[in-house]
């Protein structure tokens, strides 16, 4: 009998480690937060007040944080599509043999391994109003130097460009491995069967592709809701709140604004989003997206 | 209608020459069976044909028109893949379809194709499924309907069956065997399996190599093999083939025959011949029986090598040490290089292989 329930317990115990890491880093966190989003806390003080769901009120009726809202969403999408069209446009490209395209493969993918804080700093100076290169450029042919981060109507814009410029090599890798996962006589009956190319790549590359592209598409949908190094490094946010997104607001209410339980609450907001996100992926991978 | 030509054709893959200089003629209508050993070039002779690869060398033409450089699509040709290459998100219906829509064919008429192509092949039921719900052999049959519908000149069919078990492979040839003769269509043919050559083909290639070695009707491949590789290939067990050096000897024209083997089929060995038969004997001893219910299989083992023989309806012989009988018309024999030398016959003779020799004499006007 004892033995049969050591049997049983065995595998538990040896999983305890680890769970017991996700518990103490992940779970107990996340709990944590939900429960500080229903006090007024300034971090130090001993006491917390209840306030119910004072903080949520509060942040739903603030202009800032609708504004914060949009900046992320409009960061968000237009990261994720620039950054997948763009990927998958160099993934059919680059999709061949050769030591060339093997060297390019390798240029683009470089970026993805540089951390964020400096790629951040590399881009600050290239894109500096007076000193930088890419007004520089720009000055080559004729137009007139941008503002860049300095500017409300550019700084979301710069940002994302940031965002896409190193998104498209991770993102290009995984669609090249998705496109030579589809077997070349697919190609070959489809030759056979006089379509044209952009017939090809609609009906049959890009269904067969669509596991690839929806997993791409929701993590980096993930990723870039949660945008954040670039944000405190190149822009804090400015001018006037034009790149604040949601991460970088929890921030600063939590540890330069010290209300820790409105903080809280907006990560909960963050929380929802990501986990909707999350939901509508699993959903579709075993539906329709997959088609094995 | 569907006559291929294949002139001097050669096919490098870098330095590497897979296809060596091919000639060869595929008659309008005829089911036409390439065989021959793993690696030999068949799939790339199938491919060129169909314009998936382009022949380093030499010239195609279907019909009356030199197609060199004649996109896939254009050359009236369907090709059935080992794999099937079914279009994997589409369904039965859409699979046969797309190569319609690409042929602009109206959707009135599409649709009568593909009911009538449907009803042909079985697959009525199953025109919404996609094709990872279907078995080998439903797959098998969307991939023919999604050739036949476009109703080609030529069908190229590159080892349909390979990847059904057996009993759907007996069943799937006899299919294709009545589909050519309804269609009347010309089918080129790729196996390596001799079995599904011989029953399927009325023209069969034999190649190796990059080359090749025969082609013919399958009774003459079995009854006049060109060479050593082409009597060996046809035929289980393989023909038997023995060296005989002790056959060099002045022909009755006072030449050198240059006989390096003879063969004999082992189902054309018999032990106890009655004396009248006139042939060569070979002693041996007998290593292994095999019996399969009607037919027997022997490996004996005498001085020349080893060879085997079949017997059919006969008892299993106990006996270990054995005298085999070859009737002399059904000796062949082969040169050095392995060529098959048609004029050659032994009249008269004793053993093969002893100090003894037989007497040779040309028949047919010499070599
Ligand atoms: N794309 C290629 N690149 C280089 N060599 C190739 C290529 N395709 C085929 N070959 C070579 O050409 C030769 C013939 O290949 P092929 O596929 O025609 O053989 P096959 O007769 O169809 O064999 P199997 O019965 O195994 O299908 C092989 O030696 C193979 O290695
Ligand atoms: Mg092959």
């Amino acid at each position: 009998m004892t033995s049969r329930l050591w049997e049983k317990l065995k595998p538990y115990g040896m999983i305890s480690p680890s769970l017991a890491v996700f518990g103490i880093f992940f779970i107990y966190p996340i709990f944590y937060m939900i429960y500080l989003s229903f006090f007024d806390w300034n971090f130090v003080s001993p006491t917390k007040n209840y306030v119910g769901l004072q903080n949520f009120t509060d942040l739903l009726s603030d202009k800032e944080f609708m504004q914060v809202l949009l900046n992320t969403t409009i960061y968000t999408f237009a990261t994720v599509s620039l950054t997948l069209s763009i990927s998958l446009a160099i993934a059919l490209w680059l999709n061949r043999s050769g030591l060339f395209y093997g060297f390019v493969q390798g240029a683009i993918f470089s970026p993805h391994i540089i951390s964020l804080v400096s790629i951040s700093l590399l881009w600050s100076w290239l894109m500096d109003p007076e000193y930088g290169l890419l007004n520089w450029v720009i000055g080559l042919f004729g137009l007139s130097p941008l503002q860049w981060l300095s500017h409300p109507d550019t700084s979301l814009m710069s940002l994302i460009l940031v965002a896409v410029w190193k998104g498209i090599g991770f993102n290009t890798l995984v669609f090249i491995a998705g496109l030579q996962s589809i077997p070349p006589s697919i190609y070959e009956a489809a030759a056979l069967d006089r379509s044209k190319r952009w017939r090809t790549f609609r009906k049959l590359t890009l269904p067969m592709l669509s596991p690839t592209l929806f997993f791409l598409a929701i993590m980096s949908m993930i990723g870039s809701f949660q945008v954040f190094e670039t944000i405190a490094i190149m822009t804090q946010g400015g001018p006037v709140n034009s790149t604040n997104t949601l991460v970088y607001y929890i921030y600063e209410y939590g540890f330069r604004f010290f209300k820790i339980g409105y903080a809280s609450a907006a990560g909960v907001m963050l929380l929802i989003i990501v986990g909707v996100l999350t939901i509508i992926y699993f959903r579709m991978l075993s539906k329709r997206v997959h088609y094995r | 209608m569907g006559r291929i030509e294949l002139k001097g054709i050669s096919k490098f893959f870098k330095d590497e020459e897979v296809i060596k200089n091919l000639d060869l003629t595929i008659r309008d209508g005829s089911f036409t069976v390439l065989v021959g050993p793993s690696g030999c070039g068949k799939s790339t002779t199938l491919r060129m044909i169909a314009g998936l690869d382009e022949q380093t060398k030499g010239e195609i033409w279907i019909d009356d028109k030199c197609v060199n450089g004649v996109p896939p699509g254009d050359r009236d040709v369907a090709m059935v893949f080992q794999n099937y290459a079914l279009y994997p998100t589409m369904n039965v219906y859409d699979n046969i379809e797309f190569g319609l829509i690409n042929r602009k064919v109206p959707k009135k008429e599409r649709e009568k194709l593909i009911k009538d192509i449907a009803e042909i092949v079985g697959l009525s039921d199953y025109m919404k499924k996609k094709p990872e719900m279907l078995s080998g052999g439903q797959r098998q049959r969307v991939a023919l309907a999604r050739a036949m519908v476009k109703k080609p000149q030529v069908f190229i069919l590159d080892e349909p069956l390979s990847n059904l078990d057996a009993k759907l492979r007996h069943q799937m040839r006899t299919e294709l065997i009545q589909l050519h003769e309804r269609l009347g269509t010309t089918f080129v043919y790729v196996t390596h399996d001799q079995v599904e050559a011989m029953s399927m083909g009325d023209e069969i290639v034999i190649m190796n190599k990059g080359v090749i070695q025969q082609a013919a009707s399958p009774m003459t491949l079995y009854n006049d093999p060109a060479n050593v590789f082409a009597a060996q290939f046809i035929g289980t067990p393989a023909m038997n083939i023995l060296p005989s050096q002790e056959l060099q000897l002045p022909s009755a024209q006072g030449k050198r025959h240059d006989i390096a083997s003879f063969g004999f089929r082992p189902e054309h060995a018999l032990f106890h011949a009655p004396a009248a038969i006139e042939g060569l004997r070979l002693d041996g001893m007998v290593l292994t029986r095999e019996s399969l219910g009607a037919e027997n299989i022997y490996q004996i083992q005498s001085s020349l090598g080893m060879f085997s023989v079949k017997t059919f309806l006969e008892p299993l012989t106990s006996d270990t040490l054995v005298t085999v009988t070859v009737p002399y018309e059904r000796l062949y024999y082969f040169n050095s290089e392995g060529q098959r030398l048609r004029q050659v016959e032994v009249r008269r003779g004793e053993e093969i292989g002893t100090a003894q020799a037989p007497e040779l004499v040309s028949v047919g006007g010499g070599l």
